[in-house]
């Protein structure tokens, strides 16, 4: 492969999200020599859809707010599979990089005393849950996540980042000993493959929301990196995971943020009655979200659904006001008018629980290491490999994550994985180079690909899996249902293997990109229906009606799937925090 | 069936030696989609079709086009709102250099949002938590971050099309002012000085296009006028 | 900032500030011009001549004219700057331009005080 050009940088991000480019920006300070690689423009990631906040203990809103109570409404929200050394980490961590961010630039909405705007959000408590409702989750209005992605970007900007935008990650470059060492991508714009190599490469590659057919995920949440690393041989953590978000906009799938119910909104069943009162009498609207999303979906299958098929519920946001509305929650006003052609300030939004982010994901440590396991089954990491964001499992969200996490969750470990790896940097890392023959290796799919003559078309297959994924791998699971999602799954990968590109054209060429992103759909969806398969007992967002406990005697652990032998295995949940004490797991109720 | 005649601009550089028309017909079954529903149904019908497109929600700002003749972004352009007789008739956001059918070179507006040095300057240092705002203060970024970076304005501007290397452009601007107005931001005087040349910030001529099509309502050419206001007061 | 040297001020700002001031003299001297006219419907030479003997008229209307000066030379300018592109021929017809308001502005200034 001498023909190929290669680029050489001490690490690699990919992905432009969140976490990406607030990674990139700690190296970038650092002078070292990095480069953000994203398939889009990097203010067009998904993060720039988060709307309600970011949750963090900086006191503003409660002055005696205390990390610790937010660490313990993660770990209780993750219902007890949250690693308490990383959410420890991040609660505690988090209110630096929340002020960082201020600092940055980004348009925090404000009390009156000039400190940043906190709303209440779902699963907040005060005094380790003993002390009600919390007002814990910072927010810009409702674009928080716009607000904090164009300001991560405007600062690598100003660091003078590296970035290679619109280039696709392909597949991971292993050299003999199994380090990573790089990437295959291609520059969309020319089609040109080119070999990046590196002393690091971050997988910031964010959700794969699009392996269901009804999710609040960007087009673009193809799960890239979870597909990369699974081809690459290494495990993923917590895989059958999937958070429902109790509001996206019925039909459309587009989110309406948990925000909403914060401002005092709530949900209403097709007799008016607001039911989550008798789903979670404390906690109510604001409870996990797991818990509000199968309480909708009870609702539904009892018949007390709204509309014409009783298929969805009404959120309520029309008491609040105009005002509140306008202030707090304008973009929400703004996607009701356009998506469910509804003013909230006059008539109740039709809402549907929607997949929405994946919990699951590289197993990582706090300092975004990728950890694979021995042939003991003790944890070992992976050389050069590095994840954090939504692609990764630290895991701070555990079975179900809590609204406003995702956010903390990238900056926090975005800045972790920076700051360590610029530190290994300095201490000298040194990795056997890729031969001609693992880059080869690497090149297969990509070649496989562009010398395909016939076979099916990718959009039909991609809708194909997304209904296997609905309708085998919802809200609400079972066996047999599941084991039939397997078979069709099975066949899938097998069609998708002979699949046709049909255009093999170099500029621009999104029919390409859209065929490799295929397969990486295949990769995570194949990942998550073994896991759930496998996970026989229902916790956080994974309910199964033939297992419908937590089995903590069996269960109290990650689940790991390995991609070789397709097969499940698990993983010790962490326990033991450095500065508090371990919160032992509870019967979970809001 | 429902048809919809749709005409699509058609360039790719390996092939063509000339962009032209290329007409399809998309069987919409009645239903008021978004355009960027029916480009989706095209690229099924032909997979050689390039459009960008990511949040399909209007806030990536990524499928940014020209829709009979009114750019806009195409995910949350109902047909409705632009259908004329039976017809679309979709292009690239003018005056950028096109890369392949839908998809433009938007280096020359990113070029322009990087000239007004967009983030947060402040020289003092930073308190152990964060900066202190009033509401008040904070309301007077409202209607200018908010901006996506589509390009729908920039490229429907006359002034934009003329100098596009030194006329900043509405999108560049709005984000000009959203630092000038940011209580935090202490660097008001060196940004006014980089903008009071002749072409910067006037060129902007005031044919309010770039608020006829913004997407997200907001209102460059207010900004413009409140950046002339400031230099004004800076330099009399 | 982009540099530039041949438009009016050497700035956008006082091009633009001048731009307008000039155009409110204008505006006022035409409604004199106009409102003079109106009132004196059988105009003739003497009163004409009369009126531009007073020296507050003349230095009125030298006004009007280094503000039309000004105002065309920016009007213009920004008109060549937009549309042509090569710069031999946008130089060649900015000097034209500037030479043509120039032996128009010492053309006013001899017929206003010469006679």
């Amino acid at each position: 492969m001498s023909s190929m050009r290669s680029l050489t940088f001490d690490a690699i991000i990919i992905g432009g999200g969140g976490s990406g480019l607030r990674a990139a920006l700690e190296l970038a300070k650092s002078g070292k020599k990095t480069a953000v690689l994203s398939k889009v423009f990097p203010t067009r990631s998904h993060t720039v859809s988060a709307q309600g906040g970011i949750t963090c203990a900086i006191a503003s809103a409660d002055p005696n707010d205390d990390w610790r109570w937010h660490m313990y409404d993660t770990v209780k929200g993750g219902d007890y599979i949250t690693d308490q050394e990383a959410a420890e980490y991040m609660c505690s961590e988090g209110p630096k990089a929340v002020f960082e961010l201020e600092h940055m630039g980004l348009p925090f909405s404000r009390f009156d005393n000039g400190r940043i705007y906190q709303r209440p959000f779902g699963g907040q408590s005060k005094d380790f849950g003993k002390g009600g409702q919390a007002a814990r989750t910072c927010a810009a209005a409702d674009r928080t996540g716009h607000a904090l992605l164009h300001t991560l970007y405007q600062n690598n900007l100003k660091n003078n980042t590296t970035f290679l935008n619109e280039w696709y990650a392909v597949d991971l470059v292993k050299n003999a000993n199994g380090d990573v060492v790089g990437c295959i991508s291609m520059d969309i714009e020319t089609g040109e493959v080119v070999h990046v190599k590196a002393k690091a490469t971050v997988l910031a590659t964010g959700g794969a929301g699009r392996i269901y057919a009804s999710t609040t995920n960007a087009l673009i949440n193809t799960g890239d990196g979870i597909g990369m690393a699974l081809r690459a041989g290494f495990p993923m953590q917590d895989m059958e995971m999937w958070q429902f978000h109790p509001t996206g906009i019925h039909g459309a799938g587009v989110l309406v943020t948990e925000g909403c119910r914060g401002e005092g909104g709530y949900l209403i069943n097709k007799d008016g009655e607001r039911f989550m009162e008798r789903y979670a009498p404390n906690a109510k609207d604001l409870a996990g979200r797991d818990v509000v999303a199968r309480s909708m979906v009870m609702e539904m299958f009892e018949g007390r659904g709204c509309g014409e098929n009783g298929d969805h519920v009404y959120l309520k946001l029309d008491h609040l006001g105009e005002d509140v509305l306008g202030k707090r929650l304008p973009g929400i006003v703004e996607l009701s008018k356009t998506f469910a052609q509804v003013d909230p300030a006059k008539e109740p939004i039709p809402v549907v629980p929607t997949c929405h982010y994946m919990m699951g994901g590289i197993p990582t440590n706090v300092h975004g290491q990728a950890i694979t396991q021995d042939a003991d089954g003790n944890d070992k990491l992976v050389n050069g490999l590095f994840a954090c964001g939504e692609a990764a499992c630290v895991s701070v969200h555990g079975a179900n994550r809590l609204g406003g996490n995702s956010l903390l969750d990238l900056v926090v470990f975005g800045r972790a994985a920076g700051m360590y790896i610029e530190s290994a940097l300095n201490d000298g890392v040194d990795y056997l180079a890729a031969t001609d023959s693992d880059v080869e290796f690497a090149m297969s799919r990509i070649n496989r690909w562009d010398e395909s003559s016939g076979g099916e078309s990718v959009p039909s297959l991609k809708a194909e899996l997304q209904d296997v994924m609905q309708n085998a791998f919802g809200v609400f699971r079972q066996e047999d249902n599941m084991q039939e999602g397997v078979k069709k799954l099975a066949d899938l990968r097998e069609r998708i293997n002979n699949a046709h590109l049909g255009d093999k054209s170099k500029a621009f060429n999104t029919a390409r990109v859209e065929a490799l992103e295929l397969d990486n759909l295949m990769e995570v969806a194949e990942a998550t229906a073994v896991s759930a398969l496998e996970r026989k007992e229902s916790r956080g967002a994974h309910s199964r009606y033939d297992y419908p406990d937590r089995d903590d005697v069996n269960w109290l652990k990650h689940s790991l799937y390995f991609p070789v032998e397709k097969k499940l295995g698990k993983r010790d949940v962490n326990f033991t925090p450095k500065t508090v004490d371990t919160f032992e797991p509870k019967v979970r109720t809001y | 069936m429902s048809m919809l005649q749709v005409s699509v601009y058609r360039y790719n550089p390996e092939t063509d030696s000339a962009p032209y028309m290329q007409e399809f017909q998309v069987d919409t079954q009645g239903r008021d989609l978004m355009v960027l529903n029916v480009l989706s149904m095209i690229k099924e019908q032909d997979s050689s079709m390039a459009y960008r497109r990511s949040c399909r929600e209007g806030v990536c700002g990524s499928d940014g086009m020209n829709m009979n003749g009114k750019n806009g972004l195409a995910c949350i352009t109902p047909l409705s709102e632009v259908v004329k007789k039976g017809k679309l008739v979709l292009r690239p956001l003018p005056g950028l250099p096109v890369i392949r059918d839908l998809v433009v070179d938007m280096g020359v507006f990113y070029e322009q949002f990087e000239r007004i040095q967009p983030y947060l300057q402040n020289d003092e240092p930073a308190p152990a938590i964060e900066r202190l705002q009033s509401p008040e203060d904070r309301d007077k970024l409202d209607g200018l971050y908010e901006c996506i970076l589509c390009a729908c304005c920039s490229t429907a501007c006359p002034s934009f099309w003329w100098n596009p290397d030194k006329f900043v452009g509405p999108a560049g601007l709005l984000q000009a002012y959203r630092f000038l107005a940011d209580s935090r931001d202490t660097a008001t005087r060196e940004r006014l000085a980089d903008l009071e040349d002749p072409f910067s910030v006037f060129r902007c001529r005031g044919i309010m296009n770039c608020v006829a099509v913004c997407p997200k309502g907001l209102n460059p050419t207010r900004a413009i006028g409140k950046i002339r206001e400031m230099l004004l007061a800076n330099a009399t | 900032m982009v540099t530039n040297i041949t438009n009016f001020g050497r700035s956008g700002l006082s091009d633009w500030l001048i731009q307008r001031v000039s155009a409110i003299i204008l505006a006022v001297y035409t409604l004199f011009m106009v409102g003079f006219l109106l009132f004196n419907p059988g105009l003739d030479f003497d009163t004409w001549s009369g009126l531009f003997s007073q020296t507050w008229m003349r230095i009125f209307s030298l006004l009007a004219f280094v503000s039309i000066a000004a105002h065309a030379w920016i009007g213009l300018w920004t008109v060549t700057t937009d549309y042509l592109k090569p710069t031999g021929i946008r130089v060649a017809v900015q000097t034209i331009i500037i030479l043509v308001i120039f032996v128009f502005l010492v053309w006013g200034v001899q017929v206003l005080w010469g006679a």
